[in-house]
């Protein structure tokens, strides 16, 4: 069987499921090695993004982040992204990857004091409550179970400041 | 003044006494702020507007006590070297070309970093183990900043960094550990591989793609997004309690079935470090690495581990070149170094063994 990446004979054969899809890629030693895949350690984001590549279409590789410039190719070139406003354009091709660099893909640490974030918090969980209550009046049970486990993550996240 | 923050000998009575494997606690917190691209993207103006917002921003911070701010361009290479040879500063900040730069506490406790990878790099080290007053001390300057500036900031992603990697929590929370049993046992790698699969990274001693010299590793979070900072902390420590555990059980081992060989190597580090007149600074940290070593075994005074803390970081290049207070070759430096190091040993006692027959 061939390597993936090059011509050598493949050793290493990685499955992985992403998305409840699955992928299978095959590669020789040295591409293994310098793809991070044998060392969890250096495991950088541009290999993993070659991974996911399997799946991106070409309407994803036009993305530009208005505000500062960086192209969907420069970030999967150096794995940086260039301010704020790039995590709402390159979502889409974050998401997928955060699952695999990361134990979980929502934010469960401090939160910043600061008026803004405060205050949008403030307002996410009184929409949620109101969701909540509503769900409950319209006997929409499933919903109101969603809204209620949200709600409940939302107040963990406020507690669990260290 | 910054200069004499940088000369200045470590602590005094305040230190605490060093303990065996554990060298030092350290966390790091990765922020942005708002409305300014990242490092890597902004035109210099934007970074010094960066800058000087920071600095603003810091000034009368609780924790942040006795601290002076200077920016990278104005000190020297030797300057930069230092700081990175004490854990202060990154290698990459040290390569930066305009507009980044330091704050620094008199005690040299707290270093922040402007303008290196993210807009702000806040970094409180402790000798020994001691995560509570580490983070409680980094959380303090966070919220102090927080109060003046804005961080980039989203409810499900956490705090936004340049890189994805350190999004959420933004914090690398990491101890240096001296770990020569497992070394010399071998086990080092096996190690590694078990510890990554816990999302914990092993590095040498100045962090990503660096060498292990002396038998020195930093162990750190891989992962930052997904917990909160004290599971991250809590994970952190109980693998190195499980470390610990390893590192003791591989010394004992070496003790029982090949004591000879470890006694002799100890005992050679000793002469050697008493009469050296070359030595490279990966020896020393060799060397010195055997006698804190040694001290762990009881077969040297105990105040010998304080001084082979202190003598890892003298023999860094940078700091021998301080030394010698002027531009020095490096077959001089190899000099000096092994002046430095007899000097320090002179009046070292050779192995005790009496507490082991």
């Amino acid at each position: 069987m061939k390597c993936h990446h090059c011509d050598k004979q493949a050793t290493v054969h990685l499955t992985q499921i992403l998305n409840g899809q699955m992928h299978k890629m095959d590669l020789c030693e040295s591409c293994a090695q310098a793809k991070g895949v044998t060392n969890p350690e250096n495991l950088s984001i541009s290999s993993l993004m070659d991974k996911v590549e399997l799946e991106v279409d070409t309407s994803v590789t036009s993305m530009v982040c208005e505000s500062c410039g960086t192209t969907h190719q420069e970030f999967k070139k150096g794995g940086r992204l260039g301010c704020e406003a790039c995590y709402h354009v390159f979502r889409p091709i974050l998401d997928p990857l955060l699952d695999g660099m990361h134990a979980g893909t929502k934010h469960l640490g401090k939160v910043p004091a600061g008026s803004e974030s405060r205050i949008q918090f403030e307002q996410s969980i009184d929409s949620l409550k109101k969701k909540l209550q509503d769900a409950v009046e319209k006997e929409d049970f499933e919903k109101a179970a969603e809204f209620r486990d949200q709600l409940k993550d939302l107040q963990n996240q406020a507690k669990t400041t260290v | 003044m910054f200069h004499k923050i940088l000369n200045k000998e470590p602590g005094g009575k305040k230190q605490p006494k060093a303990i065996p494997i554990t060298l030092s606690t350290r966390i790091r917190l990765a922020r942005n702020l708002r409305q300014f691209p990242f490092p890597g993207r902004a035109e210099v103006s934007q970074k010094r507007a960066v800058l000087s917002k920071c600095i603003d921003a810091m000034s009368g911070i609780k924790g942040l006590d006795n601290s002076v701010s200077v920016e990278v361009d104005d000190l020297s290479e030797l300057d930069r070297q230092i700081l990175v040879e004490q854990h202060l500063i990154s290698p990459e900040l040290s390569q930066v070309e305009e507009g980044s730069g330091i704050v620094l506490t008199e005690d040299r406790s707290c270093c922040i970093m402007i303008n290196e990878e993210d807009h702000l790099r806040i970094q409180v080290l402790r000798p020994g183990l001691d995560f509570s007053s580490v983070w409680k001390h980094a959380d303090e300057v966070d919220s102090g900043i927080e109060s003046a500036i804005s961080y980039a900031y989203d409810g499900e992603l956490g705090f936004l960094t340049a890189c994805p990697t350190n999004l959420g929590t933004g914090m690398r929370a990491s101890v240096m550990m001296h770990l020569p049993g497992l070394v010399m046992s071998k086990n080092m790698d096996k190690v590694i591989n078990a510890v990554n699969q816990l999302g914990i990274a092993v590095r040498g001693l100045f962090g990503e793609g660096s060498d292990a010299n002396g038998s020195i590793f930093q162990i750190s979070n891989q992962q930052t997004l997904g917990e909160s900072e004290s599971a991250i902390i809590d994970r952190l420590n109980s693998t190195l309690e499980s470390l610990v555990r390893q590192e003791n059980f591989a010394r004992e081992k070496l003790l029982q079935d090949d004591r000879s060989r470890l006694v002799d190597k100890m005992s050679r580090a000793i002469g050697s470090l008493k009469t050296c007149h070359l030595i490279q600074s990966a020896e020393a940290m060799d060397l010195i690495s055997l006698v804190r070593l040694a001290t762990d075994f009881g077969m040297m005074p105990d105040k010998f581990r304080g001084l082979a803390d202190r003598m890892f970081i003298e023999v860094q290049p940078g700091h021998v070149q301080l030394s010698a207070g002027k531009a020095v070759e490096p077959s001089q430096r190899d000099e000096l170094r092994a002046e430095l190091l007899r000097n320090h040993f002179l009046r070292a006692p050779l192995l005790d063994l009496s507490s082991h027959s």
